[in-house]
């Protein structure tokens, strides 16, 4: 069995470093998928609407914001915006901004389709009952959408998660840059600790989004009765 | 805007789309088949082989395709086995894709009905051609849409290659950044080869989604 340097991670403060390091990332992943969330509401009934110009604008960033890769939009957050409007945003707040643009983006096209599912005649029989359009939305639209959003909101979640660790590439120390600054700072008395050190946040990684999948699972089920 | 930085940087910009594309096509095509052989050993529900299945779908959905990378390129040379950074991207880009190929086409086999596959028994075919002729057309007409998600999912996926050290697309950009300074055009070019890339793939599953419809049985 060949030395995997897993001691280093119990030297010092080496794994609550990690852990804490880790924590960064969730905290970014949660904070977007909150904000997310929220603004992924706005956009989803905004896209259900009939104007024009409204449809062609959230679909133009949607198909955008989707079909870029996600390095890519932090690349032009963290350096584009600060070379072209001089606006300089931390890698934190810079990754933040992305996570919810592209959240948003991902949520409003849940939250349009969750829509769209619901039958027509819904809307129309709840008017005809009398009942205003926020009455229609809160009693009768939004209880049956959000069941059926819970899980994949999760979902969003999970991917947010595992998006976060490239945020590693433009300067945020989370779980992967401290790894990094511990298997540099270890170089001499433990040279193999990349394989345990890497080998550990893969499972952190594991952890977290497994959690968050099974929670993803079990809110699918309690949807469906 | 410097027009003739942007122009005499668009070979560069080709060169790394190559690169791209070409460690892009062979990670998919490999995920194809593990993605394959995965909702195969699922269906049949081969004892083993099935549980090892289980566990690699979701140790490699649950993580991210740059801790995977990372693990391959500077953990495993730390126990003996040294790969090329193209190899590792090829090994994780596949290790990714593959689980999620085998979650389309899992969904795609549990859509042809059970009786399908006991009236082509019944009537004389073989387990080979039942899946052969029965099940596999009309369960691949099923999972096209997310066969087509993923592949796009895959060459998004592409752009963590440069931290491990392959002159990719976001590799050249962060270059040209770092050398000259020439932060809007770099970025522009890079946007603009995303789009050249992945525009015409989307646009052609959409075309495609639309066709495939019609395949399936008695619809």
């Amino acid at each position: 069995m060949p030395d995997l340097g897993l001691n280093v991670l119990f030297e010092g403060s080496n794994f609550l470093r990690l852990l804490l390091g880790l924590w960064v990332t969730v905290k970014i992943s949660l904070l977007s998928v909150s904000l997310s969330i929220i603004l992924g509401f706005f956009l989803g009934i905004l896209m259900t609407g009939k104007h024009p110009l409204i449809r062609i604008l959230s679909t133009l960033y949607l198909e955008f914001v989707r079909i870029m890769p996600q390095l890519v939009l932090l690349f032009l957050v963290y350096f584009g915006l600060t070379k072209a409007f001089h606006v300089n945003l931390s890698g934190t707040a810079s990754a933040i901004l992305v996570f919810v643009l592209w959240g948003t983006a991902e949520m409003g096209d849940l939250v349009r389709s969750a829509l769209i599912s619901i039958p027509k005649h819904q809307y129309e029989s709840a008017s005809a009952l009398g009942m205003t359009t926020p009455q229609v939305y809160r009693y009768i639209i939004a209880p049956q959408t959000l069941r059926r959003l819970l899980p994949l909101a999760i979902n969003l979640t999970t991917r947010m998660i595992k998006t976060t660790s490239l945020v590693a590439l433009i300067g945020v120390v989370e779980v992967l840059k401290v790894g990094q600054q511990i298997i540099e700072a270890n170089r001499f008395h433990a040279p193999t600790a990349a394989m345990g050190i890497y080998g550990t946040i893969f499972l952190l990684y594991f952890l977290v989004c497994f959690l968050f999948s099974r929670l993803a699972k079990q809110a699918e089920r309690y949807g469906k009765d | 805007m410097d027009l003739l930085f942007l122009k005499t940087h668009i070979p560069m910009y080709l060169e790394a789309a190559k690169l791209t594309l070409n460690l892009a096509s062979w990670g998919i095509l490999l995920s194809f088949f593990i993605g394959l052989v995965c909702s195969l050993i699922e269906y049949y529900r081969i004892p083993v082989l099935r549980t090892i299945s289980r566990c690699y779908i979701e140790l490699s959905r649950n993580t991210p395709l740059l801790v995977q990378l990372f693990l391959l390129y500077f953990g495993l040379p730390k126990i003996g086995i040294a790969l090329s950074s193209q190899s590792c991207a090829i090994i994780g880009l596949t290790f990714l894709g593959g689980s999620y190929m085998a979650e389309a086409f899992r969904s795609g086999l549990e859509s042809v009905e059970k009786i399908q596959l006991e009236t082509g028994l019944s009537i004389g075919l073989s387990q080979k051609q039942v899946m052969g002729y029965v099940v596999l057309p009309q369960a691949l007409s099923v999972s096209i849409p997310a066969l087509c998600a993923n592949v796009i999912f895959l060459i998004k996926e592409t752009s963590v290659f440069s931290a491990v050290a392959l002159a990719d697309l976001m590799f050249v950009a962060k270059d040209l950044i770092g050398l000259y300074y020439k932060t809007n055009e770099a970025l522009l070019l890079l946007v603009i080869s995303y789009l050249i890339i992945l525009l015409p793939i989307s646009l052609f599953a959409s075309y495609l989604e639309r066709r495939l419809r019609y395949a399936g049985f008695g619809t």
